[in-house]
């Protein structure tokens, strides 16, 4: 066993876990460490090779990996050490970490850790796709990887299910390097990706979007021959006699993305069941004093460069806490989502300043009014012209500590 | 030749449709726009529509088969696929540094083809 010491460990060497560690130091943390258990850093950033990185962050449009470099080469310029190929096992509630390489097992007592394991993409079985098992069902994200990491192309008639962003840009990436790709099959009543993906990845290049329609049946043996596809009524159940059959070699699936926090349950940390991430405060700080969440094993986001100013401030947050200096908890109140929400982050509110709250409307809506409740009483309000669950919402509101608060939940709501 | 496209706007999560009525050289937004900003996307879209082209170029000898690539400019979406073509001839040797020029006068357009990231070489026998 190889014991050592260090200020602020971050689990996950991917945007998150780069500009919580950047920040970490900056804020003074003398030993960061960052550990990550691929090759690489800047974690999915490297296949990413499309623009649009960084535009709200640093005013120019980067692509992925140039997103990735401009953080890398920061992260060593503060001497942040890094530790590839390393996978952590465990932690305690002591803040000790388990982890093990080539060469050994380590274990390292934390004067905080920061969570950035990103998140993993929902496969057939979440979806629960009947039909055969032929290759050629792939994640988008794993297409994407192959395709512009190893040069692999994965098939050359190709149907999308699920139109989320990863799903959007591969459809035209497909394109580019010579696929048919049939349509983008989606069962929702709108776009689950951004606008700008879909008039940019589908529209310019005459792709269909189905809306109101999944692949009911999965057909093929060894090779896939074939997907079923089908029109949904407004419970998002098949309407018989709407099938169609598509002759296809490759199915692309963009379900969704699952925050990964196995590490997190495995100590007793309290996770949201909707956001499938730790419950955090204000500080981004979990359940377990000293462990901070952040970046897509918190929530999904859908730009890096919010994600990467959430991240900071959990960086930051969690230095502090190995400083000996985090915000001392003055009450404890629940933010709860209310009419349609689908949900808030943080969770909770532990201190008086500055909350920003980050939200998703549960369906795409006009001139709507966002209140944040205690109770009767108002805490904060703002007039949204437009809401898309596709769309995180953020607020940023003051708390006065001469705020009487009663017992009840704050509530934030949409209507 | 006068045509009527139906132009999705991406400034702002509302996603105007505006109508615009174009003969190649002059246009008319026609309806849809709720806002001054979307009429300059409008016409834009409608005369003259670029985008930002990124794809990969093979690499001989190196830590990784491909190298992420942009296109120095914006690029007019008609030639989009004649500069993809040119990428896909070409071959590039490690070692690779971000920013260094792949292809001058892509698809013999007055754009270049940039490296976004870097590559090693590997050691060959």
């Amino acid at each position: 066993m190889i014991h050592q010491q260090a200020d602020v460990i971050v689990i996950g060497g991917g945007p998150a876990g780069l500009a919580a560690a950047v920040s970490a130091k900056e804020t003074g943390a003398k030993r960061v460490v960052i550990i990550e258990r691929n090759t690489w850093l800047g974690g999915i950033l490297p296949q990413c090779i499309h623009d649009g990185f960084g535009v709200e962050e640093l005013g120019e449009s980067l692509t992925g990996p140039e997103y990735a470099e401009r953080y890398i080469s920061r992260a060593t310029q503060l001497n942040i050490e890094t530790m590839t190929e390393t996978m952590v096992l465990e932690f305690t509630k002591d803040l000790e970490i388990i982890a093990v390489n080539k060469k050994g097992i380590y274990l390292i007592q934390a004067g905080a850790i920061v969570l950035a394991m990103g998140c993993r993409e929902k496969t057939r079985w979440h979806a629960l796709i009947p039909g055969t098992r032929p290759s050629g069902i792939y994640t988008a994200g794993v297409a994407q990887g192959l395709i512009n990491l190893y040069n692999i192309m994965p098939g050359n008639n190709v149907v999308i299910l699920g139109s989320g962003d990863v799903g959007l840009i591969m459809a035209r990436r497909l394109t580019f390097e010579g696929a048919k790709v049939q349509g983008v099959i989606e069962i929702l009543p709108y776009a689950s990706g951004l606008p700008r993906n879909v008039v940019q990845c589908l529209d310019d290049y005459g792709i269909p979007l189905f809306l109101n329609h999944t692949v009911v049946e999965i057909g093929g043996h060894e090779r896939l021959s074939h997907v079923l596809v089908a029109q949904v009524d407004e419970h998002r159940n098949m309407i018989p006699g709407t099938e169609k059959k598509i002759p296809c070699d490759t199915l692309l699936l963009s379900l969704g993305l699952i925050p990964e926090n196995e590490l997190t349950a495995a100590v007793g940390i309290a996770l949201d069941p909707t956001t499938q991430g730790p419950v955090v405060n204000q500080d981004y700080e979990t359940s377990l004093r000293g462990v901070y969440s952040c970046g897509n094993s918190l929530q999904v986001y859908d730009t890096v460069d919010v994600l990467a100013s959430h991240a900071q401030k959990a960086g930051h947050c969690a230095a502090a806490f190995s400083q000996g200096r985090s915000n001392t908890f003055k009450f404890e109140k629940n933010v709860c989502a209310g009419k349609g929400v689908t949900y808030v982050v943080p969770q909770k509110i532990t201190t008086y300043g500055s909350i920003k709250l980050t939200l998703r409307a549960k369906k795409p809506g006009k001139k709507q009014q966002l209140h944040v409740k205690n109770g009767e009483t108002l805490l904060f309000t703002k007039k949204l012209p437009y809401v898309n669950p596709a769309n995180m919402i953020q607020v940023t509101f003051s708390l006065a500590n001469t705020m009487h608060l009663s017992k009840k939940d704050i509530e934030v709501s949409l209507q | 030749m006068t045509s009527r496209k139906k132009i999705t706007c991406i400034l702002c999560p509302i996603g105007c449709k505006i109508v615009v009525q174009s003969n190649g050289k002059t246009a008319k937004i026609l309806e849809g726009n709720k806002c001054k900003k979307g009429i300059e996307y409008a016409y834009h879209e409608a005369l003259d529509p670029k985008r930002m082209l990124t794809s990969s170029v093979k690499v001989i000898h190196g830590e990784w088969p491909l190298v992420s690539v942009k296109s120095s400019k914006p690029v007019p979406k008609k030639y989009l696929f004649d500069i993809l073509n040119d990428i896909k001839q070409t071959s590039i040797k490690a070692p690779i540094t971000i920013g260094q020029i792949i292809i001058k006068n892509a698809g013999k357009h007055d754009i270049s083809i940039i490296a976004t990231r870097n590559v090693k070489k590997v050691q060959t026998e």
